[in-house]
């Protein structure tokens, strides 16, 4: 956009040039984001970045074109993504026989990788609404992304009951809908409550999602209006069909946008608004995974039938929710390196630090079922928590305690907390973890039932593994497109927490002074 | 356009406004109070992100959404309650561990919170999105501000102020001169087309 016309902001951009970059690292701290100075807040965008070059840096993710890396990356995913629809359509044509499911044990991956992905999707709306209530300014680096990678794990999570009612086509009849049979649902089973829950989780999530990217798209629709108007000729689709690409993105981010025009009266009900989603949004995801926990928890069965479920089920989520989000942000910043600028150190050690947090509340968790399966001196209940450890799962009971529990202890290190790599690796290893965990409550509390008479082993099947596979295929898939065509990073909150965006604290002449420094707020709030 | 325009440009065009533009947040904000302070009432600040305290700055009463949103969760709440109750009672009654069918007078009615919670929050959060945008005049395919191509740059770091000819108080000269005064830069009049 350097063609367009040199205004003040540019002129202070060129001016601030002359002088050594705020953001560069002081020795020993990393990015200059790590400094521990007590009343000293760590700046939230690195560079002395000017308002203009983050919009210049962010539309440019989808507007320039993306490195080589990318093609080859999504042709990987979608094939994966393909073979796992393949796989489920053999499934609807076959049946659920393919499925490795007994008598016994008739829910086991499918319920297993439910779980996982809709506990995967807590941590975009928890960025976004509670990390909202509490006015943590860090989350507008993260929230797009995250609430991005919740819609898409919600995809993933609500394939899987569609899919294992057997036949598909009947799946309607989950919902309260008038029907020949005069038939209505159970409205006191927690399954039908989950449907709900999930259903208005996703819903609610995409509208939450959708109305933080209104002023975004509308800033790309500007941008490519400005092209159109400014240049006679651009890049257009293909030579026979040459319609200019600004064209079709003008059109596509303008409907998409509604005619957002940066009004502040209208700003003030957006905010509002903002405000009012996270403040409903807040109960509701907590409410998910607590009615999820209550599919197992209102059961009878030995392992199931307890009340810690619904906090504990709630913690994990948020645990490998974040896992997921630094397992995809961590290499989004390698690969495109000017995230670093927006997604600092402390981002990545503040995440870090809720992952060693919420590992040690799942770990409190698995130990006070111990507790009270002993404590409640119920028979089945203790055998079952003695299978789980020592009987035939026995291995993914400790690959449960060692990745989830153990493996985040490495976060009390300051050192290690703070580097990427160590919180990549530890991230690999929460997500393998949490999977396991859900394995483990479902399977092994199913395979060793009341009676030893029905006590059956559960072996997956190719077509369960596939589309396990499959859902990561199209959950990297969506992802790897959201990345191109949708701002990653929610611009206009950036810009509001910027330094340069306080109305009282800055003003023109100072505006290279004080990035951390504490204001007073004048005038009267 | 009915009335005829209380005021045209030299090519003719009825007149929507007089902007100007600022280069920081404080500058614009600094601006807005003397507007605000002047009188005016149909006027705007444009800019890439709420500022902190603008409302203020401006006279912007408080919106009148959470009206909206609280009244919409409490019909969510009501018809999944109503929902519930008429399909366990009326639609399909169904003995479900020698429980009660459910509802408030009878017992059995705290099994249906959950779901009553879902639909509360399911209308709330619409009313939300639809209700801001209702409320702000959107969707909305044109604005004569879009015209220009200065105003498209406050989507991404220009500030700008826009007071409008339908203000009772606008006069052009004097308007250009509260913009200038408020140090406002780059004045411009906006047809209104």
């Amino acid at each position: 956009m350097s063609a367009l016309h040199p205004d003040e902001s540019t002129a202070q951009r060129l001016a601030a040039g002359a002088l050594p970059p705020r953001g560069s690292p002081a020795p020993g701290t990393g990015d200059g984001t790590l400094i521990d100075t007590p009343g000293v807040r760590s700046p939230l965008v690195l560079n002395n970045r000017s308002f203009g070059e983050v919009t210049n840096i962010i539309c440019g993710y989808t507007e320039n074109p993306p490195g080589r890396w990318w093609l080859p990356v999504f042709g990987l995913t979608s094939t994966i993504a393909g073979i796992g629809t393949l796989m489920i359509l053999y499934l609807i044509i076959t049946g659920v026989g393919t499925w490795g499911l007994t008598n016994q044990v008739d829910w086991a991956w499918d319920i297993t990788n439910f779980v996982f992905w809709i506990g995967i999707g807590h941590a975009g709306t928890l960025i976004s609404a509670i990390l909202c209530l509490f006015k943590q300014k860090w989350r507008t680096a993260v929230n797009r992304a995250a609430e991005a990678m919740t819609i898409f794990a919600v995809i993933c999570a609500a394939t899987y009951p569609g899919i294992h009612v057997g036949r598909a086509w009947m799946a309607w009849f989950m919902f309260p809908l008038p029907n020949a049979n005069a038939i209505w649902p159970n409205f006191k089973s927690p399954l039908l409550w989950d449907l709900f829950a999930v259903s208005t989780y996703g819903t609610v999530s995409l509208l939450f999602w959708y109305m933080g990217m209104i002023p975004d798209l509308a800033t790309l629709r500007d941008r490519a209006d400005l092209r159109l108007r400014k240049f006679a000729s651009g890049p257009v689709l293909s030579p026979l069909l040459p319609i200019r690409i600004d064209r079709i993105r003008a059109y596509a981010y303008g409907f998409l946008s509604l005619g957002w025009r940066f009004s502040s009266r209208h700003w003030h009900r957006y905010e509002a608004a903002y405000l009012m989603l996270a403040g409903m949004s807040t109960p509701l995801v907590l409410s998910v995974h607590s009615i999820v926990s209550t599919d197992f928890a209102t059961a009878q069965l030995p392992g199931w039938h307890t009340t810690i479920f619904p906090p504990y089920f709630v913690a994990g989520a948020i645990f490998g929710g974040f896992a997921m989000v630094l397992l995809l942000l961590i290499p989004c910043r390698e690969l495109y390196p000017n995230m670093k600028d927006f997604v600092t150190l402390r981002h990545l050690e503040n995440m870090a630090k809720i992952l060693l947090v919420t590992g040690m509340m799942v770990g409190f968790a698995y130990s006070m079922e111990f507790f009270i399966a002993w404590y409640g001196a119920n028979k089945f209940e203790q055998d079952v928590f003695v299978y789980r450890a020592t009987g035939p799962y026995w291995w993914a009971y400790w690959a449960m305690i060692s990745c989830n529990v153990l493996s985040p202890q490495v976060f009390w290190i300051k050192a290690l907390r703070q580097s990427p790599l160590v919180i990549f690796i530890v991230s690999v290893f929460i997500t393998i973890g949490m999977w396991f965990e859900r394995f483990v409550i479902i399977v092994s509390s199913l395979h060793r039932a009341w009676l030893p008479g029905e006590w059956h082993m559960f072996y997956p099947t190719l077509v369960d593994i596939l589309i396990f596979v499959g859902t990561f295929g199209i959950f990297t898939t969506l992802f790897l497109l959201f990345l191109r065509v949708i701002p990653v990073f929610a611009m206009a909150e950036l810009k509001a927490v910027m330094p340069q965006a306080d109305p009282h604290g800055h003003h023109d002449d100072d505006h290279h002074h004080g990035h951390g420094e504490v204001h007073a707020p004048k005038g009267g709030h | 356009m009915n009335a005829p325009a209380r005021f045209v440009t030299e090519k003719g065009q009825p007149l929507y406004g007089i902007t100007a533009e600022f280069a920081t947040p404080a500058a614009v904000y600094h601006a807005a109070e003397t507007i605000r302070d002047a009188g005016y009432r149909a006027w705007d600040v444009y800019a890439p992100f709420p500022i902190h305290g603008i409302d203020e700055a401006m006279g912007i009463k408080r919106t009148k959404l959470p009206l909206i949103v609280g009244a919409a969760a409490a019909v969510g709440v009501l018809l999944g309650y109503l929902l519930q109750w008429w399909g366990s009672n009326v639609g399909y009654q169904t003995v479900v561990q020698g429980k009660p069918f459910g509802s408030v007078t009878e017992g059995g009615w705290e099994s249906f919170v959950p779901i009553t919670f879902e639909v509360g929050v399911l209308l709330g959060s619409f009313a939300t999105l639809i209700g801001m945008l209702a409320l702000n005049g959107l969707p909305r395919h044109h604005h004569p501000l879009m015209k220009k191509d200065r105003f498209l740059r406050t989507s991404d770091d220009l500030f700008m102020i826009c007071i409008e000819s339908k203000d009772e108080k606008f006069d052009p000269d004097r308007v250009k001169e509260l913009l200038k005064s408020a140090g406002g830069t780059n004045l411009d009049l906006v047809e209104d087309k």
